[in-house]
């Protein structure tokens, strides 16, 4: 019997061996993006405002000449959670932009000055606009920082889930758009990016040291800029980040407490019967 | 298990009511004083859990309908005007996509639990293939809410799975151009998804209440799988006894579960379902959510179409067999030494599908996978059926109460109970 199940046992851990590295060297086609220092990473991850503000300021001047970011309103930016600029800010930003609006009562329609409530006007009028400019369509900003990522592959993506140091990681697209910003490393191929998947690129690199004059003093440079703009995407795809987190520790501490009321409860309970 | 109610109402009113509809003794006797054996594990807690996931996923689906447009060109828009715009609209939808994950993880447990204790063997037969119905309607359900959104994965997996259909011989393609309601996955398939998303939860909650009706004729089974004999030494009232433990336990779940919704939303989601459905562009790789992918590595071992959907749906309607293929008169795996070794390689073959479902389907990965499917089925077909009849199980306790006893270190109970055993199961 002992024999049986012994061997039976070293069966399955041998089929287990075998499998494990056959399948671990499926291997990835491009390199894995480093992880950044993200303030907003977390349990307790907050945005940084002066880096959200700046990282609009990139959007704003280079990032928004071809990218449009049609699910975030100008009032979205003085919102708390976000980079929190004053609401006069907010109107004369709004007031910059020409909104498209009508019919009016002649049946026509208008070019009037952005609102706040009005979304994130789009640099060209459709799809096929973009493409015909470009050459090819650049993905809305809106959620790219929750549609781009990297698995870090079995069994490290499961330490990304738990509540442990270098863990309950979420940060997977922002590395990515901080890598693909740094990737460009053929001086000849402007295409040729390190971290796009197959590595060929339309946009050639859209940010360089110097690109964007910082008021603030941080340094000017392409990784400053690139995890400024990240980070401000980051904020876009999930403006409630800082509520949810917040409000996610409240419940974790109101739930554990309760839970061991229960349990002493539950003790209590069953104390005078043998289980 | 429970005979006539024993309820007597206390109020005149109470009296009345109960003469002409006894639910509050129905509630009573199934909730109160229903008999539940003392040595249950805390894997007999995911019964309750699961309720209450369906409740969870019910009143947050409800809601968020409120708010959702099932049109191609706005569902997209839709769920962003839900995690932007709506008050607590992000908690709602975090709650139920996640929701959808936490429902299997307990399903599982919950289904290796009764796997590993025999809880599908007589007399719990019907009782298990009510539980089979459920995990089909409940993965129906998951496969069309995962399309509502209209993300790149949600068209994709919606093609992919559809498409699954025209594999049926002769009539496989009207079949897909019927469940599609045109010539590809469009706007009439997103409604009808809509629609079965929203009616299916409700005859979920149908068949959980035959379950429990069933469950409740027939009595827990235990740890021991040994059948109550003596309700007053082997059982404890539902209230407080289960009450309190399943109470404790659903606390606990729902800060796992929390967890998730609060810290780590997306981590079982996939990002190109953040990237508008787009027809004309296909994801590098199309992969269902985690709690298909065992099957979906089922599905992909067969290396002809028609092979792996008879495969992948032959590997839940084995599922109904099951009480059936297993020839042991031993229920409990803990009995049952070889059968517990063959159970444990089946689990880590679960998890190992699951894995090369999430892999491309090429080299080792295919290999891997066709060797983990055999074994899928071998453990059902092949190995319950003869280890009932050749394996020595380990003698069982004479009941319920004198294995409790035995555990709480009377020497002498265990000896007596180990003398009983032969002609007990």
């Amino acid at each position: 019997m002992i024999k049986t199940k012994l061997s039976l046992s070293i069966l399955g851990l041998a089929a287990a061996l075998v499998a494990g590295p056959a399948l671990a060297a499926g291997g990835h086609d491009t390199k894995l993006p480093e992880r950044q220092p993200w303030s907003f990473a977390g349990p307790f991850g907050k945005f940084d405002r002066a880096q959200l503000q700046r990282g609009f300021q990139v959007y704003r001047e280079v990032c928004a000449n071809c990218h449009s970011m049609k699910r975030v309103a100008f009032r979205n930016l003085s919102e708390p959670g976000g980079p929190q600029f004053s609401e006069a800010q907010i109107k004369a930003l709004a007031a910059e932009y020409k909104v498209k609006d009508g019919p009016n009562d002649a049946g026509d329609m208008f070019d009037r000055p952005g609102r706040p409530s009005d979304k994130f006007p789009a640099p060209f009028a459709n799809e096929a606009a973009a493409r015909a400019a470009l050459g090819a369509a650049p993905p809305d900003f809106s959620l790219l920082a929750k549609a781009r990522g990297y698995s870090r592959g079995f069994p490290l993506f499961l330490i990304d889930s738990l509540p442990i140091p270098g863990g309950a990681y979420q940060e997977h697209g922002p590395d990515y758009i901080v890598a693909l910003l740094n990737g460009y490393s053929k001086a000849d191929d402007p295409n040729w990016n390190d971290f796009m998947p197959g590595n060929k690129i339309a946009m050639a690199a859209p940010l360089a040291d110097g690109a964007v004059d910082y008021t603030d003093g941080s340094p000017k440079t392409l990784l400053q800029y690139s995890r400024d703009v990240a980070a401000f995407m980051m904020w876009a795809a999930e403006p409630k980040l800082e509520e949810r987190k917040k409000t996610g520790f409240r419940v974790m501490a109101f739930l554990l407490v309760f839970a061991g009321l229960l349990f002493y409860t539950k003790k209590k309970v069953w104390a005078d019967v043998a289980h | 298990m429970s005979g006539p109610s024993t309820y007597v109402p206390k109020s005149a009113i109470g009296r009345w009511f109960e003469s002409r509809l006894p639910i509050m003794g129905l509630m009573h006797s199934s909730f109160v004083v229903y008999p539940t054996p003392k040595n249950l594990n805390y894997f007999w807690t995911f019964g309750g859990i699961l309720s209450l996931m369906l409740g969870v996923q019910i009143i947050t689906g409800i809601v968020l309908v409120m708010h959702y447009t099932p049109h191609v060109d706005y569902a997209f828009q839709s769920v962003e005007h839900i995690m932007r715009d709506v008050n607590w609209g992000w908690f709602l939808r975090y709650t139920h996509a996640n929701g959808a994950s936490m429902f299997f993880i307990a399903v599982y447990i919950h289904m290796l639990r009764g796997l590993y204790y025999g809880s599908y063997k007589a007399p719990r037969e019907v009782l298990w293939i009510l539980g089979v119905v459920i995990f089909l309607l409940m993965m129906a359900t998951a496969f069309m809410g995962y399309v509502l959104p209209w993300g790149q994965m949600s068209f994709w997996g919606a093609t992919v799975i559809t498409n699954l259909f025209s594999a049926i011989p002769m009539v496989g393609e009207s079949i897909t151009t019927w469940l599609w309601g045109g010539y590809a996955v469009d706007n009439p398939t997103l409604n009808r998804f809509f629609s079965l998303h929203y009616l299916l939860p409700f005859m979920i909650a149908a068949v959980v209440g035959l379950h429990v009706w069933a469950l409740h004729v027939s009595g827990q089974n235990n740890p021991t799988g040994v059948e109550v004999k003596d309700v007053k030494r082997d059982t404890v009232p539902f209230t407080p006894y289960a009450t309190i433990k399943d109470g404790f336990a659903m606390v606990v779940f729902l800060a796992f579960f929390s967890w998730f919704i609060f810290y780590v939303p997306n981590y079982l989601g996939h990002p190109d379902n953040y990237i508008d459905a787009n027809p004309m562009v296909t994801p590098a790789h199309i992969v269902p959510e985690w709690y298909f992918l065992p099957f979906y590595a089922i599905l992909r071992a067969i290396p002809d179409k028609l092979g792996g959907v008879l495969a992948m749906f032959g590997s839940i309607a084995v599922l109904a067999f099951l009480p059936w293929l297993d020839t042991s008169r031993v229920k409990s795996a803990s009995f049952r030494p070889v059968y517990r070794v063959f159970f444990w390689v089946f689990v880590i073959c679960g998890i190992g599908l699951g894995y090369l479902g999430a892999m491309p389907a090429e080299g080792g990965y295919v290999i891997a996978s066709r060797i983990f499917t055999v074994y899928y089925f071998a453990f059902f077909l092949i190995i319950m059926p003869l280890l009932g009849l050749f394996e020595t199980p380990k003698p069982l306790p004479a009941s319920i109460a004198d294995s409790v006893l035995a555990r709480g270190g009377s020497a002498s109970a265990a000896a007596a109970g180990a003398a009983h055993a032969p002609e007990n199961k």
